[in-house]
């Protein structure tokens, strides 16, 4: 097959190339370009795409460097901005994978006339030999499984994709890394969102939104009683089910955001069993497959590296067996059977 | 297929760069090894380097119409536009105005030097009644390109220098020449122009050498940005690039030997390309008309082709071009150029540069002309996903 491979510069996708090389596929590696702004992070700043490159010449393959930084801005960024600004929390990650890597790279891909491509995310495509059902399952090494964020991809994207690194473990993606003498064999693995340098989060997330949309003051409102506690100066920073920021009650028992409401800018706190939920609403619901029936059980994960919870698919969305922390609305919502990923919703 | 090394290649990159001609390569051979000597020494061999290097800057003098003595060699073109800007604002304050569609080695210095810009016409000419509402006493320094590196427009650089001459008599006149060696003679800009870029790679000479001419007029009013050691009268420092330099003035001298002929026989050629692109892909245009731009530049704008994904596609198939420019990462950035003549970023992401040399052969536009429409065709087909 002709193969092309998203190289970032990482150890993953450079052992994804090495493997695609070594199955003897035809391989080109492309870099894509995506933020152009200041951050530390492990993407596409220029020693990235110079890591990149110098791995496709040690594989002896061709390297190309795509620019979709006004694609990314748009499509990542400005969805990323739009939903602090109506007091969602957004997955960035999850709308790059669905807007730019399955995407703009995988359509240039096809017209390229490439077969498929390949990226280094922890995770497997099983295609049936028999039946031609294309799977989603979760990677082999659970501590850095990556299905949640491509399970908003359907067998259309998937049955285009291969994730050859998904069988690995992260430790033996290092080792043939090292084996294979790849530069990028011990750079330290890339933070969770690219644009927002991880030194001092809090401080470069306020930063960042704050040059994009406006940040309003509110107040901070107990649910139980309806009274007062104080002021806060931007809601739109703060997540449904968060602690952090939040002075505890009078008996010392913490308390959470409940829900944050931008036309009284007022942000509702209450107790953990406040936060407690059976439903959730989705919206933007995906299949990997056929729809799943009503009533399916199935192992619920609401955010990149939480622990799945049983829950019952219903028309709405899903419903926990037993009462849940609150779902952020914005979230992703990956639904599974076993390991296999069945589809996906965002929470309202 | 991909890496295209067995395939048979079209070389349609010169005005990125030019192969270097047999005679400069040869010309330059011995200053690696014999006579590798540092011409500022003062013993035999160095005279023997002095003497080689004094004879490059004769020829090349001879060759481009103007002094030995006004040719300061610098390390290409970029230096050399760096030269003029940051030179002369030290020297001769004043403001600085540039055309908007300079090459990034003037724009960016002029940036930083806070030139304003002067606007360009739909088709790349430098618009003078602009120039002229910005011209005034306090101007120190104009710069318009000769030939523009993208769509290969000439600019009116006679007019240009009269209109400076008649508002700003105070002003210098640069030009970066680098696009516009291997079309004509720059003797007339040597007799008009005050500062003059030029790039050996561009002509079939060596990377890593250009010059900036420097017209006795100028001299008093552009000081070194490099210092050291004095070389050059003492506008540019560093032990001088011996074989570089001898290179150049033999492939400046070559090119100016072939360049009637070679005009005639390159711009038939684009022509033919051109005209078989434009035929096979309706919509196709050209920002300039063509008897105002260089005879190498076939510059295409293919609306609803994404210039990035068509040069992946046009290397696979043996067809080296160009498109924009690229930022440090490698990847290519909507064409300024294009912008500044006032297309939308949608347009300046779908021109693609084919750049033609005397060097170039029929048999390679006979490739393109097979290869390019095949391409376009692919990639503007409705893709088909399917499962």
């Amino acid at each position: 097959m002709r193969v092309l491979v998203a190289m970032s510069g990482g150890v993953d996708s450079s052992v994804a190339a090495a493997l695609c090389v070594e199955q003897g596929h035809e391989v080109v590696g492309a870099t894509m370009k995506l933020w152009g702004g200041d951050s530390d992070s492990g993407c596409c700043s220029v020693s990235d795409v110079i890591d990149a490159r110098r791995v496709a010449d040690h594989l002896g393959i061709d390297h190309h460097v795509f620019n979709f930084t006004e694609d990314f801005d748009r499509s990542v960024i400005g969805h990323y901005a739009r939903a602090h600004a109506q007091g969602r929390t957004p997955n960035p990650c999850v709308e790059c994978n669905r807007h730019l890597k399955f995407g703009l790279f995988l359509e240039r891909a096809l017209r390229l006339g490439f077969d498929v491509v390949a990226t280094g995310h922890h995770a497997r495509v099983e295609i049936d030999g028999m039946t031609n059902q294309v799977s989603l399952r979760r990677g082999a090494d659970a501590a850095k499984d990556q299905s949640y964020v491509l399970s908003v991809l359907t067998a259309r994207e998937l049955s285009k994709i291969l994730l050859p690194i998904g069988s690995l473990t992260k430790d033996e993606v290092r080792a043939r890394a090292a084996a294979l003498g790849l530069r990028t064999a011990v750079k330290p693995d890339s933070q969770d969102v690219c644009f927002v340098s991880s030194r001092d989060r809090e401080h470069n997330r306020r930063a960042f939104l704050q040059e994009r949309i406006v940040l309003h003051p509110g107040d901070v409102v107990d649910h139980a009683s309806g009274r007062n506690l104080g002021a806060i100066d931007a809601i739109e920073l703060l997540t449904v089910g968060q602690r952090r920021g939040l002075k505890p009650s009078g008996d010392g028992t913490p308390r959470y955001v409940l829900r944050v409401d931008l036309r009284s800018a007022q942000v509702i706190v209450g107790s953990l069993e406040d936060l407690l939920v059976e439903d959730v609403v989705l919206t933007e619901r995906t299949w990997v497959d056929d729809p799943v029936p009503l009533g399916t059980l199935s192992l619920v994960q609401t955010s990149a590296h939480g622990r799945p919870r049983e829950a019952r698919i219903t028309r709405e969305g899903i419903s926990f067996l037993k009462p849940e922390r609150v779902v952020a609305p914005g979230q992703v919502v990956a639904c599974y059977r076993g390991d296999v990923v069945l589809g996906s919703g965002i929470a309202c | 297929m991909i890496s295209g090394t067995k395939t048979p290649r079209a070389y349609l990159d010169n005005a990125a760069t030019t192969p270097m001609s047999d005679e400069a390569i040869r010309a330059m051979a011995p200053f690696w090894s014999e006579q590798f000597a540092n011409p500022s020494s003062s013993h035999a061999q160095a005279r023997a380097a002095r003497r080689a290097l004094d004879d490059a800057r004769d020829d090349l003098a001879e060759t481009l119409g103007c002094h030995p003595e006004e040719i300061v060699f610098t390390s290409g073109g970029t230096e050399a536009d760096n030269l003029a800007i940051f030179g002369v604002a030290r020297a001769h304050p004043g403001e600085v105005l540039v055309s908007s569609i300079e090459h990034s080695a003037v724009l960016e210095p002029a940036r930083e030097v806070g030139a304003r810009f002067i606007p360009v016409s739909r088709d790349g000419a430098i618009d003078l009644q602009a120039l002229d509402a910005l011209l005034g006493p306090s101007t120190s320094l104009v710069s318009v390109m000769t030939v523009n590196n993208e769509i290969g427009v000439i600019e009116p650089i006679d007019a240009v220098v009269e209109h400076v001459r008649d508002n700003a008599p105070d002003a210098l006149v640069h030009t970066d020449a680098v696009q516009a060696v291997a079309w004509f003679d720059l003797a007339d800009l040597a007799s008009s122009c005050d500062l003059i870029s030029v790039s050996a790679h561009k002509f079939g000479g060596p990377k890593g050498v250009g010059a900036l001419i420097v017209r006795e007029r100028a001299r008093a009013l552009i000081s070194a940005t490099h210092v050291g050691g004095g070389q050059e009268r003492g506008l540019r420092a560093g032990t001088e690039n011996v074989a570089g330099i001898v290179a150049t003035a033999c492939a400046a001298r070559h090119c100016k030997e072939l360049r009637v002929e070679a005009g005639k026989n390159t711009g038939a050629l684009r022509d033919e390309l051109v005209d078989g692109l434009m035929a096979a892909y309706p919509g196709a245009f050209e920002c300039a008309p063509r008897e105002r731009r260089v005879a190498g530049s076939a510059h295409l704008v293919f609306p609803g082709i994404q210039a990035e994904e068509m040069l992946i596609a046009l290397d696979q198939c043996g067809v080296s071009c160009s498109a924009g420019s690229a930022c440090a990462s490698g990847a290519l950035e909507p064409s300024h150029v294009l912008i500044a003549l006032g297309y939308s970023p949608a347009i300046a992401r779908s021109a693609v540069r084919f750049s033609l040399a005397a060097s170039t052969t029929q048999g390679e536009i006979d490739l393109a002309l097979s290869v390019v429409p095949k391409v376009l065709a692919g990639l503007s087909a409705p893709l088909e996903m399917g499962d």
